[in-house]
This record gives structure tokens, sequence and C-alpha cells, in this order.
């Protein structure tokens, strides 16, 4: 991510990960959306986790809808094929993508027109198919590329820009996630990278359908007073429910998780800590996350963190015995039958 | 043939014609009739008989009205027939529609356990009462059996009459219930009680009779469905996403039996409750619609995986943006369209082919796309691997357009041949080897004599990373809303598309001698033609046809066109569509290209082509 082009030659001495590489070699095209979007720091978290995960470049697929939201796959990782599809579509050419090559890392990145309205059918079928891959709501309520309609999770009475209340109640990513039995829920704020990158990794890390929910205000057209998805009203409301942290396998865990910690061990190997645990909430306990949800809405609050997890459940291949290698790699001689078999097959034409 | 000892036929004034008949079997839908019409097909084509079986079904699951129509005939014309020597009257709330179908001279069988409507009586018609429900209430005692096994019993009694093979039939009842004693044995009673009863009480065998031919050495009966299917496994594709809807489902159907038994192998393992762990070469995602499973197949497409759906019309509707979306960011997919009567839902269980128009340029936009033209089973399975190839050559979607009657009615074709030395023609995509080599890769900039340019996949290297997108794009795959630089590749895929036309399977032509008029078709309708064809010839017409196998044309259509004053266009719509694309597409003269249309949804018969053609000759 980048507004302005940065020099190529670093200034500091950057950091390198396991495969040797520095941060920058997760950019990819300078931004062209306006200075000061949320959109810009939700890539650079993207851009740092798997940076942080040391996932090879080629290894990672990313896509996306239509809006501004879905500009953003070319703003990271350059050395990643991208996909910028048709409006509200990226779920489903995602889960072709992830059919044909399931060692590929996919990142989908949408926004809540693309995922609430247009492609919620998309979505909710991704999320019962349980695919493996993160897939980010970037969130702001609003239509920005075509001025500013309400989208689908605007909330109840919050104005826009010119002052008109939304009416219709929203569709929240969260209960919606949770209710269809997603595997990984997860919400975070463009507002806190600090937060919002160690949520993004657990969700790659995840084997199956990881939801994040980013609130990201729209500068131009929600970051008014009266929008509920502005930066102060967001930093007013929030709650931080949990503070995940991810630790390598051969890390190991030194204590038994007491009453404000809980941890899960990741398909990886990895384990996860979510520290911090307000008191009778349990992130492993579908129930729980909704109890918790909707208790912190009825006060007011927008709840961010990581609100349900499960490892246990099969993804789409899994259920379907896919073979371990992905299909792109099967070779033909394994899936062509020949011709001594279609003269056996027909044998019931006769 | 033995010696006919029996009492003198009373239909002795009616000319013997041997393996040259017409039947239709009236039924009630969901009443287990289409075994016993199926049975007596598949006996008619194990004796040799040039043969065809089409089932004209409602969309419901019991209760509504439902005919299956055979026809036979010696010289090999099979195509539909309107009139019917034989009507096998099942279904009482269509008597009076059936009775009025049977040609003069014809007969008719009936139920004769409840007496026949005197007003349904026509001198013309031999009605042939025989007795189904209180024979199978008199030798099954379950419920469900005395009604199912009418189905046989009828058949029995046609086995008889038309004199079919009658050890044939028992022998396909023994194999179709090898592994159900009980079954076995009811349905070998119904069919002797029919044949018995029909040998005891009419002439055996009535005037149209069958004779053992071996017209069908080296064939087989097959759907279009299951020929499709068997091409997409052959071709090797691994991803498969799709929506079900008639009339295409069983293309999923066979082909997701056929990677049980062809693309899965145990891995040793078990599972935790013991159960055998396999290791599946393939995903079928059953999408959410057609939009998604248009999606899917672009993704796994994107990704390198040779991938399809399998539609009708609606669907085709619905995934028109995404045909956009492969067309202009140059990804594979292969669509098969089994096509049925729209507009809207229509008829979901008849057939069209009126989807031609909207395949050839789905979606907004400046889009065209490659479309392919099976006319039977065998086609079916050449065409599909044919139709993988050309979308990973030209990267582009490639429709396959069947129609319900080619999918789901069984048809006599040459037996499938595979060569095993195929190797799948995967297109111009850049291996790590080849983008070490390379300077720098750039998406749509470097273009070969076919205006294809070079892809890469994910997964393999960084070097061949790029973005794909539907929206406006220079060569060098970068966003752009420069004019030129849009027009640059836009222009290039119209060369592209072009540049197809010599890789379409080539069109058949079947010319006669001082033919000056021509008939140019696609799929179907194939078999109707023909037979006109020879009628019109035996009356001093010779005609020759173009069928045309993809689109874009190949430059024979233009030919043909050219060479003959007159063309008819025959096609089973109602806005001559194919009449319209081969005026847009090739630019001739419009009032060269006259039209003989069907569309009532049932197949073509031979005597519309050929009165439609006679009809405008004339006037």
């Amino acid at each position: 991510m980048a507004s302005i082009t940065k020099p190529l030659i670093p200034l500091v001495r950057l950091e390198r990960n396991e495969l040797g590489l520095t941060v920058r070699d997760y950019e990819g095209a300078m931004s062209t959306l306006c200075a000061g979007c949320g959109h810009d720091s939700i890539t650079a978290a993207i851009i740092r986790a798997v940076f942080e995960l040391a996932i090879p470049p080629h290894m990672i697929s990313k896509l996306s809808g239509i809006g501004c939201s879905s500009k953003t796959t070319a703003y990271f990782v350059r050395g990643a094929h991208g996909f910028n599809a048709v409006h509200g579509r990226m779920a489903a050419i995602a889960t072709g993508a992830n059919a044909a090559n399931r060692q590929l890392r996919t990142i989908g990145v949408s926004g809540d027109g693309d995922s609430l309205s247009i492609g919620v059918g998309h979505l909710t079928h991704a999320i019962r198919r349980n695919v493996n891959m993160l897939y980010v709501i970037e969130n702001n309520g609003v239509y920005g590329l075509t001025k500013g309609q309400f989208s689908a999770s605007a909330d109840v009475s919050s104005t826009s820009k010119r002052g008109e209340p939304n009416l219709l109640p929203p569709i929240d990513p969260m209960m919606l996630g949770l209710s269809l039995g997603a595997t990984f829920v997860a919400r975070g704020f463009s507002g806190d990278k600090a937060h919002l990158v160690p949520l993004l990794k657990a969700g790659l890390e995840h084997e199956g359908f990881a939801l994040v929910d980013v609130i990201s205000p729209c500068i131009q057209f929600g970051d008014h007073e009266g929008s509920t998805k502005s930066y102060a009203f967001t930093r007013e409301h929030e709650t931080l429910v949990d503070d995940p942290l991810l630790l390598g396998e051969d890390q190991i865990v030194a204590h038994l998780p007491d009453d404000a910690t809980t941890s899960v061990r990741m398909h990886s190997g990895e384990v996860l800590r979510l520290r911090s645990l307000p008191a009778g909430f349990d992130p492993t306990d579908r129930a729980s996350a909704f109890a918790y949800l909707e208790e912190r809405k009825a006060a007011g609050e927008i709840p961010m963190g990581l609100f349900y997890v499960n490892e246990a459940v099969p993804d789409v291949h899994e259920l379907n015995e896919t073979s371990s290698e992905p299909l792109v790699s099967v070779p033909y001689k394994r899936l062509c039958p020949g011709s001594s078999a279609l003269e056996e097959i027909q044998q019931r034409f006769v | 043939m033995t010696t006919d000892t029996r009492p003198a036929p009373a239909h002795r004034d009616h000319a013997v014609r041997v393996n040259d008949c017409a039947l239709k079997l009236a039924n009630v839908n969901g009443s287990g009739s289409a075994s016993a019409n199926m049975l007596l097909m598949k006996a008619i084509f194990r004796m040799g008989i040039p043969v065809s079986g089409k089932n004209l079904f409602p969309s419901n699951i019991q209760g509504l009205p439902t005919w299956y129509e055979i026809r036979v005939n010696e010289t090999g014309h099979t195509g539909r027939a309107l009139d019917y020597d034989l009507m096998v009257m099942m279904n009482m709330q269509t008597y009076a529609d059936d009775v009025r179908e049977v040609r003069s001279g014809g007969y008719a069988l009936y139920d004769s356990t409840w007496p026949l409507d005197p007003g349904l009586v026509r001198p013309d018609v031999t009605y042939l009462g025989v007795p189904l429900t209180t024979l199978c209430a008199e030798h099954f005692s379950a419920a469900r059996e005395q009604v199912l096994m009418k189905n046989i019993c009828y058949a029995g009694a046609v086995v008889a009459l038309l004199s079919i093979d009658v050890d044939i039939v028992s022998s396909l009842l023994d194999e179709t219930f090898q592994r159900n004693a009980r079954l076995r044995e009811s349905n070998q009673l119904a069919l002797r009680l029919g044949y018995e009863y029909a040998c005891e009480h009419f002439d055996c065998p009535l005037p149209i009779r069958l004779e053992p031919m071996d017209a069908n050495a080296g064939k087989i009966l097959v759907d279009g469905n299951t020929a499709t299917a068997l091409g997409c496994l052959y071709a090797g594709a691994t991803v498969a996403a799709w929506y079900p809807i008639t009339p295409s489902t069983s293309v999923m159907d066979n082909f997701t039996s056929l990677c049980h038994r062809y693309r899965r192998e145990p891995t040793g393992e078990t599972g935790p409750d013991g159960e055998v762990r396999y290791r599946n070469d393939y995903l079928i995602l059953q999408a959410e619609d057609e939009l998604a499973a248009i999606g899917m197949v672009l993704g796994a497409s994107w990704t390198g995986a040779r991938a399809f759906t399998s539609t009708s019309g609606p669907g085709i509707s619905l995934m028109n943006e995404m045909l956009g979306l492969g067309y202009y960011a140059e990804i594979p997919a292969v669509v098969v369209d089994v096509q049925r009567t729209g507009p809207s839902t229509g008829m979901p269980t008849r057939t069209q082919q009126a989807d031609i128009l909207l395949a050839a340029y789905a979606s907004h936009g400046d889009t065209k796309h490659l479309l392919l033209f099976p006319s039977n089973p065998a086609e079916c399975f050449e065409l599909a691997v044919k139709a993988f190839d050309l979308a990973e050559r030209f990267q582009t979607p490639v429709i396959m357009l069947t129609d319900l009657d080619i999918g789901m009615n069984d048809w006599v074709v040459p037996r499938l041949r595979w060569d095993d030395g195929y190797v799948p023609d995967r297109g111009r995509v850049l291996d790590k080897e080849a983008l070490e080599q390379l300077g720098r890769f750039f998406r749509y900039a470097d273009e070969d004599e076919d205006h294809v340019v070079a892809r890469t996949l994910p997964g393999v290297s960084e070097k061949g990373a790029y973005f794909t997108r539907g929206s406006g794009h220079d060569k060098f795959g970068a966003y752009t809303e420069a004019p030129d630089e849009y027009q640059e590749v836009v222009d290039r895929l119209a060369r592209k598309h072009a540049a197809a036309a010599l890789h379409m399977p080539p069109p058949v032509l079947e010319a006669r001698d001082g033919a000056t008029i021509g008939v140019v078709a696609v799929g179907s309708s194939e078999p109707a033609i023909r037979e006109a064809l020879d009628l019109l010839d035996d009356s001093g017409l010779p005609v020759d046809f173009l069928r045309i196998r993809g689109f874009p044309f190949a430059p024979a259509v233009r030919e043909f066109l050219d060479a003959h004053e007159l063309v008819f266009v025959v096609e089973l719509n109602r806005d001559a569509q194919l009449r319209s694309l081969l005026t847009v597409e090739t630019g001739v003269d419009p009032a060269r290209l006259r039209s003989v249309l069907a569309y009532g949804g049932f197949p073509m018969s031979a005597r519309q082509v050929a009165d439609g053609i006679t009809a405008q000759l004339e006037s």
C-alpha cells in the first residue's frame, strides 16, 4: 500500500521474515483511494500479516468484487495473482479458485455493498461450505463510488452526509456469520492496526472460512457527525473483546488458560491465545459469542475481536476428500480413464 | 418365420410393413412406465433395427400426462414421426387426443378392464383391448406391484403384436433385476401375461411387424447428457459447478457417478469410525445459483483447472455478466447448455434451439463467444472434449449447445472411440522455466498468430503474477480509461474470435447431384432433415444439406450460402435465430435465406421440414 510512490531504496534497514523478504516485498501498486481512506490501513495490515507469516507471495491468490474495497487487492502483494471480478461474486470465484488449488492462500477482499447486498448469497454459501480462505469485509456502511448511498450494513438512524437518516435495519456480518455456522468470526477497525494484524494472521492460519469484518470509515461519505461508521463514533463506542496472539508451533503454552485467556490449537500447529477475555465470554462457544454480541450491541457498543473460532469443522476439500495435491497438479493420465475403460462403460449402452 | 396356423386375421387389408412403424405410448407421469418403454426401445435396438425413442414428458413428478414415442425405420430415418401406427393408451385423461393421433388403419391398445367410451371409437382404427388391470390384480398381491406391473404387461402385449424378440426382452429384464430375484420374477410374469394374452386374442404379429436386422453393429444406445459427462471426464475436467435445472441435471449426475468410479482411490487410511478414506481427483460444487456456478468455473479455470458447468436457458440468462467477464479477462470456461423451451421458465421439459443468439453474444458490451452444436450424443462426447481444448486455446468461454431431445433421449449412435494418444491442448500457459527466460511478463501483450496471448497460473512464480480485471485494461493488464489502449485490447479480442473459426469443428456437408437449393441447420433436427431431404429427392427435388457445428462460422459456411440460390435455415425457434446469426456474421444477402421453423416444444419431424420447404417453393 502506498498513496505516494516510495523510494526504491529504503532509508532504514528493513526487518526480514523467514523467507528473507521485507515488508516492501509484499506491497502492491499505488493506491488510488482517497487520501486517509481506512481501506488503505487495512491493506497495510494485510501486508503486515502475510509478511509476518512469511507466506511466499506467489502462493497467495487474492480476489475481490467491485467497489472501493475491491480495488485494494491491487495494492498488496504484487507477486500474487489477483482477480478483481464482478460485483458481489468474489466468494463464488474464490470458491472455484480454491477448489482448483487448495495449497494457495486465498484472500478475498470485499465491501459491505459487495458482500451484504448484491453478493450476500455467495457469501453465505461460501461460509456454509467452509471454503478455506480469509474473507475481509471493508465495512463503511455506504456506497462510496456511487456517492454515498446507504449500504445494508448502515445502522438505523445513522445519517448520510446530507443528513437523511437510514431507516432499514442493518445486516451485521458477525451475526450473519455466527448464525450460518462460520468457523472464524472476527471484527477489527481500520483505525487500530495493532489489533487488526493479529486478527488477520489468525484468520489466514485458520483452516476454513475466516470472516473478518473491518469497520473502515469512508472519509468522503461516512465520516461525519451522525454517521455510526465514522472514526470518531467507532473510537468512542468500540470495545476490545480479546487480544489475539498467534504463537509458533514450537512455542510452549506455559500456563493453562485462566479465566481471562483461551488457547486454540490451529490446524497449522500454531496456538492462538486469546487474552483479556471478558468474564463469561468464550470464543470457542457459539452461543456465548451470540449472547455477548447481543448484549454489547444493546449497550450501544461496537465489540472488536475474535468472537468465535472452531478449528474442528472440515473445509470443502476435507468434506470432499479431494486429493491433497492441488487438482491443477494432478497429471492428466490420472484423470483420463482411457480407451479400455470407455469400452467397459459402453457395455451399459448395448 | 414359421407357418401361421392361427385364424385368418381381420386386418388382411392392411399392407404388411416390416421394420417401419411408429408407436406412441400414452402414460401417466410417475406410474413407472418409463422402464417398460425403455425395455421395448432397447429390445428393438438389440434386434439390430434402427430405432429412436423420444420422451415427451411434463414438468411434474406424478400425475400429469406423459408420452413416449418409438420410431422404427429400416432405412435409418428415426426422426420424430407424426403418424402413429400403434397407440398404447394407458392414460384415460388423454384417450380422446391419443385416439385422434392414430393413423388411419392403425391400432390402439387400451386397458379393457373398463369399457371404452363408444364416442372414442373410430371405424378406421383397430382397437386391441387387454385387461391389464384385471390381469395384474389376479396375479400380483401387493397394491404397488399391481399398478407397476401393468406397464410390463402392456410391453408384453406390444412384444407379441410387433413380433419383438421375446427372448431379448426377457434377458433384458434379467439384466435389470439381476440382483433382485423377486422383482425379476414379477417382471417376467407380467411380461408373459401381456404376451400370452395378446397371442391368444389377437392375430399376432400385426402387419406392422419387426424382423431382426444387422444395422446396429458397432452402435450404442445412449443419451446426450451421459455422453457429455463422459466427454468432460475424458477431457480431464477436475472442477465442476452447477445448479440443478431440467434438462441438464443428468449431465452432472452422470459426471458425479463417473468420478466416483474413475477418479477416486482409497488412500489406505481409515477415518475415526473405521470408514474408508478416499483420494478424489475432482471437486463437484452444487452452487447456490447459476451465477455462482459460472463464477466457480471461472475461478477454477483461472487457477488452471479444467472446469465446466452444465445448465439450461434460464441459467445462461443468469450467467451473462460473468460470461462477459470470462470473455474480456480471457479466462477459459466450458458451459454446457441443454436447451429447453423459453422464454422465461417456458416449458422446462420441452425442447428448442432458442438460446443461439443469447449464447453467441451473452453479456453486455461487445462480447462474442465460441459455440459448439453437437447433433447427437456421439458428438456430445466428441465436442465436449473439443470444448475444453478450444476454451484453453482461446482463453475464453465455450458454450456447447445441445437440447433436451439430444440430452435426455436415448439415441442410436456409433460406439464412442477414444484415442489414448490424446493430449489436452492447454493453450498458451507459461510455466516457471518459460517465465524465467522472459524479461518481464505482461498478460495481454504477446499475441500469437491466432491473436491469443500467453497466460500464467497462480502458485507458479511471482514473475507471472498479474492482476486480472473485468474493468478497462491495456495490453499490459493495467487499468486504463484511455480510448486507444482500451480499443487495442478489444480489437484483438475481435480478431481472436474470428481466428477461432478455423479451429472450430468443420460443418458437415451432404451434397446431392443437381441441387441448387440448400438447407442449413444445427443440432438435433438432423435426422428429421435427412429424412425430409430423402423425401424431397424422391419427389424430384435434390437439396444440399450443411450442418453447422461451430460458431464463429467456418469459411465453408459462407461458401455454401453463396453456392445456392436459395437456402432454408431449419431451426427449433420462433425468431429464426440461426438465420439472424448467419446474416449478421457472414454478411450474406438475407433475402436468400428462408426459414423453416418449429417451436412448439417437440423434436422436429421430417414432415415439418419437407412441408415447410415445398410450401415456400410453391408460393
